[in-house]
C-alpha cells in the first residue's frame, strides 16, 4: 500500500514537476548524448554559461550509456519521445537519421560559418549540400613521447622519416627504453594510431580521401602502399611479444615510463596526465623529405543536431549557434583536453599538450580518416578489413602489397564510385 | 475414480497437464526462436522491408568468394577447435576419473573440487586470467619458463597466428576438464563390485582391468562426453570473444562459427548488423550440428554395446 502510494506521488511529481518548469521557464531543452563521462562538464560549465547569455531557456543533459545511445535514440525518435538537441555520431549514423527526416537541416544555421567543408564532413549528405550536425570536437593523430627519456637520450622530436627511424634505432641501441608502444594484439592500434596516422603524409589528406571515393585512386596505388611498408619497418621497434600487447597494455608501459614514444590519438591527453608522471611532448607525424606539407588525421568525432520534431527549435537553434561560436568551443575543449573545437576561431587551451596537438592545425593539413566517409558502407567493411590488414603487415605475416590488394578487392566487390 | 468406469480407456490428461509447462516453455524459447531464425536465412533487405530470397543468402554463403573463404576459415578453425578438445581434454578427463576412482588414493574429494572448479567460472574471468598469465609484458609465464631456464621457448601466443587457436583450445581445456572427468568418474562408480572381484579371481589387475574391464563399460558415457564437446565446441563463441574480440585475430586465425555469426548478425565497429546473412550462418550451424548429433544416434550409439546387471 505505502509502496504505491510512494510510486503515484513520484510519477505525479515528475509529470507536474516537468510540466511545471515549462510552464515557468518557457522553454527547456533537452540533449541527447552517449557521453555521460561529461555529465559534470556540461552541468557545472556549459549549461549554465548558455543559461547566463539566453534567460528564459533551461538546458538538460541527458545522457544514456555509449553501447545503447544508438539503438536508445532510434527507438525515441520512433516513438516521437527524444529530447530536442541530438549528440550526432559521425558519418552514416546520423546520416540516415537525417535521411529518415528525423534531423533538422542546419545547412543555413547562424555560425555554421564558423566551420571548414573537413569539418562539417562527418555530418553532411554525400553530395555536400546539406549539413545536419554542429561539429563539436575531433580527435586529432600524432606521437607522444617522454620528454626525460629524450632529455636523457639527447634527441629531438623528428621532422622527417628519416630522422624519426634514425632516433628509434638510437633508442633501441641505448636499451633502456623500448622505443615505441604498441601492439597488434586489439588490431584497432595498428589501423588508428598506425596506418591513419602516419597515412595522411603519403596520400595527402583530403586529396588521397576523395580521390579514393571518387575511384580516381586505388589502395593499391603507391600512396596508400607506402604507409604500410613504413608501418612493416615500426616492427624492431615495438616491445618483445607485441603481438600479444592490447590497448591497455600499451598505454600502461608508456605511462609507467618503459616506452619512449606512444603512437597516439589525442584522447589519451587527459588520461596521460593524470597517469604519467614525467614530462610529455608531441610531434606530428612526420614528413618523407624535409620541406613536404605535413598532413595531420584530424577526425570528427562528436556533433550536435535538431531533433525535427522539436517543439523548441527556435530555442534549440539559439543553442546551436551558441554551440557553434568561439566560446562553447573554448569551454569545451579546455574541459576535456584532447577532444578539439572544429571551429576555425582560434581556441585558447591550457594544457601544453593539448596546445602541441592542435598548433599543428596551423602549419599541417587536416583530414579525417580515409575509411570512415561511404567506404565503410558495406561487407566486407573497409575499416575493419584495415584493422586486420594493419596488424598482418605490423606482424609481418603479409606483405603491404598483398595487404592493399586484398583491401582493394573487398571495396570492389561492393562499392562502385559515382561517375 | 478409475473405479468408476472400469473398462473405458481413459484420456490420461494429467500427462499432457504435466508435460505442458516444459513444452510451453521449451517452445517459446528454443522452438520457436529456432524456426524464426531458420525462417530469417530465407529473407534479404530490400532498402527498408523485408523481401524473400529464397536460398540466395544460402548461395552467397558459399559461392561468394569472400563469404565462403569466411565460413570455411572458421568451420575448419572450429574443427581443429574440437580436435583439440577430443584429443586432450577428454584422454585427460577419462585418466583423471579412472585415477580419482582408485580406493588408495588420499583426499580424491578435493582434487574432485579442484579440478571441477575452473567449469563454473565465468569465460570472461577465464579469457582474462589468461591473456594476463600469458602476457609477454606482465605475465607469469615468461618468468615461469625464466625460472627452469626454457625462455627462449616463450613466445607471445595469443598474438601468432600459427599458436592463438591452439592455446585457446587449451585454456578451453583447461576450463572444461572436470566435466568429462565427472561424467566417467560417476559412470566407473556405477560399475558393479561382483564384476571388478570376478575379473580380479581371473587374475585381471591394474592397467589391465582398467582397459579389459572398466574401458567398455564407459563406452556408452565415454559416447555423450564426445557428443556434448562436439555440441559445446560448435556452439562456442565466448571464450574467443573474451580474449580476441569480435574480430578474432590475428588475421581471423582463431575465428570460429560463432564469432563469425556474432559479427555478422550484429556487426562491429563501422559494420552495421545483417540479420539475413547472420541467421544464415546459424542455420549452418545448426545443421552441422544437427548432422552430428544424427550421424551419433544413428551410426555410433546403435552399435555400442550396453551391459544391464
Amino acid at each position: 500500500m505505502k509502496r504505491t502510494t510512494l510510486t503515484a506521488l513520484l510519477m505525479a511529481s515528475s509529470i507536474l514537476g516537468t510540466a511545471g518548469i515549462a510552464i515557468a521557464q518557457g522553454k527547456t531543452l533537452t540533449i541527447e548524448s552517449w557521453r555521460n563521462d561529461d555529465l559534470a562538464i556540461w552541468q557545472e560549465k556549459l549549461i549554465p554559461a548558455f543559461e547566463a547569455k539566453n534567460p528564459g531557456i533551461k538546458v538538460t543533459f541527458a545522457p544514456s550509456a555509449p553501447t545503447e545511445y544508438n539503438a536508445a535514440l532510434n527507438a525515441k525518435l520512433d516513438a516521437g519521445s527524444a529530447g530536442d538537441l541530438i549528440t550526432c555520431r559521425p558519418f552514416d549514423a546520423s546520416l540516415e537519421l537525417f535521411n529518415k527526416g528525423q534531423l533538422a537541416d542546419l545547412t543555413d544555421l547562424p555560425g555554421m560559418e564558423n566551420f571548414s567543408d573537413v569539418a562539417k564532413s562527418a555530418w553532411t549528405t554525400d553530395d555536400g549540400k546539406a549539413t545536419f550536425c554542429v561539429p563539436m570536437a575531433s580527435v586529432i593523430h600524432g606521437f607522444i613521447y617522454n620528454q626525460d627519456a629524450f632529455d636523457q637520450l639527447g634527441i629531438k622530436p623528428p621532422a622527417t622519416e628519416a630522422e624519426f627511424f634514425e632516433m628509434l634505432e638510437k633508442i633501441k641501441a641505448d636499451g633502456n627504453y623500448i622505443p615505441m608502444a604498441m601492439g597488434t594484439k586489439d588490431l584497432w592500434e595498428a589501423a588508428t594510431m598506425g596506418y591513419q596516422n602516419i597515412g595522411p603524409n603519403y596520400w595527402h589528406g583530403e586529396e588521397g580521401r576523395l580521390a579514393l571515393i571518387k575511384g580516381e585512386q586505388k589502395l593499391t596505388d603507391p600512396q596508400w602502399v607506402e604507409p604500410f611498408a613504413t608501418l612493416a619497418k615500426w616492427k624492431p621497434y615495438l616491445g618483445d611479444g607485441f603481438e600479444a600487447q592490447s590497448y591497455p597494455d600499451s598505454q600502461n608501459l608508456f605511462t609507467l615510463g618503459r616506452a619512449a614514444i606512444y603512437p597516439a590519438g589525442s584522447w589519451e591527453i587527459s588520461v596521460f596526465n593524470t597517469q604519467a608522471d614525467f614530462k610529455m611532448g608531441a610531434f606530428p607525424p612526420p614528413v618523407k623529405q624535409a620541406g613536404d606539407t605535413c598532413y595531420i588525421s584530424d577526425h570528427n568525432d562528436i556533433g550536435i543536431g535538431l531533433n525535427a520534431k522539436s517543439a523548441n527549435a527556435d530555442a534549440a537553434k539559439t543553442f546551436l549557434s551558441w554551440a557553434a561560436s568561439p566560446e562553447f568551443a573554448t569551454i569545451y575543449a579546455n574541459a576535456l583536453p584532447g577532444f578539439f573545437s572544429l571551429s576555425s576561431a582560434p581556441v585558447k587551451m591550457e594544457d601544453p599538450l593539448a596546445q602541441e596537438f592542435v598548433s599543428w592545425r596551423e602549419t599541417c593539413k587536416p583530414t579525417i580518416r580515409s575509411t570512415y566517409q561511404i567506404l565503410s558502407r558495406g561487407t566486407p567493411n573497409l575499416e575493419n578489413e584495415t584493422w586486420v590488414a594493419s596488424a598482418n603487415v605490423i606482424n609481418g605475416t603479409e606483405t603491404p602489397e598483398a595487404a592493399a590488394k586484398k583491401l582493394q578487392e573487398g571495396l570492389d566487390s561492393w562499392y562502385k564510385p559515382a561517375k | 475414480m478409475a473405479v468408476d468406469i472400469p473398462h473405458r480407456r481413459r484420456t490420461r490428461w494429467h500427462i499432457a497437464v504435466f508435460l505442458a509447462p516444459a513444452v510451453l516453455v521449451y517452445t517459446a524459447v528454443m522452438i520457436l526462436p529456432l524456426f524464426g531464425t531458420l525462417q530469417l536465412s530465407l529473407f534479404t533487405a530490400d532498402d527498408q522491408s523485408r523481401v524473400f530470397a529464397g536460398l540466395d543468402n544460402f548461395r552467397r554463403l558459399f559461392f561468394d568468394p569472400r563469404w565462403s573463404a569466411t565460413f570455411w576459415n572458421a568451420l575448419w578453425n572450429n574443427t581443429w577447435f574440437f580436435i583439440i578438445h577430443m584429443l586432450v581434454q577428454n584422454p585427460i578427463g577419462i585418466a583423471l576419473a579412472a585415477i580419482l576412482s582408485s580406493p588408495r588414493l588420499r583426499f580424491s574429494a578435493a582434487y574432485r573440487t579442484v579440478i571441477f572448479v575452473p567449469t563454473i567460472l565465468s569465460f570472461v574471468i577465464v579469457g582474462f586470467a589468461f591473456k594476463l598469465i600469458l602476457s609477454p609484458l606482465w605475465g607469469v609465464a615468461p618468468n615461469l619458463l625464466d625460472l627452469v631456464g626454457l625462455k627462449s621457448l616463450f613466445t607471445p601466443w595469443l598474438g601468432k597466428e600459427e599458436y592463438a587457436l591452439t592455446t585457446l583450445g587449451l585454456i578451453s581445456v583447461w576450463q572444461f576438464v572436470g566435466i568429462p572427468m565427472m561424467l566417467i568418474y560417476a559412470a566407473l562408480l556405477s560399475i558393479p563390485d561382483e564384476v571388478v572381484e570376478a575379473a580380479e579371481c581371473d587374475g585381471i589387475t591394474g592397467m589391465a582391468q582398467f582397459w579389459k574391464i572398466k574401458l567398455p563399460l564407459i563406452l556408452p558415457s565415454i559416447g555423450i562426453i564426445s557428443i556434448l564437446t562436439f555440441v559445446g565446441n560448435f556452439n562456442a563463441f565466448d571464450l574467443i570473444y573474451a580474449a580476441q574480440g569480435a574480430l578474432a585475430g590475428p588475421n581471423y586465425s582463431t575465428d570460429i562459427l560463432g564469432t563469425f555469426l556474432y559479427r555478422t548478425f550484429f556487426g562491429f565497429q563501422l559494420q552495421t548488423g545483417d540479420p539475413y546473412m547472420g541467421s544464415t550462418i546459424a542455420s549452418m550451424m545448426f545443421f552441422i550440428i544437427l548432422a552430428g548429433v544424427c550421424v551419433y544416434l544413428f551410426v555410433v550409439q546403435t552399435r555400442l554395446r550396453r551391459y544391464q546387471f
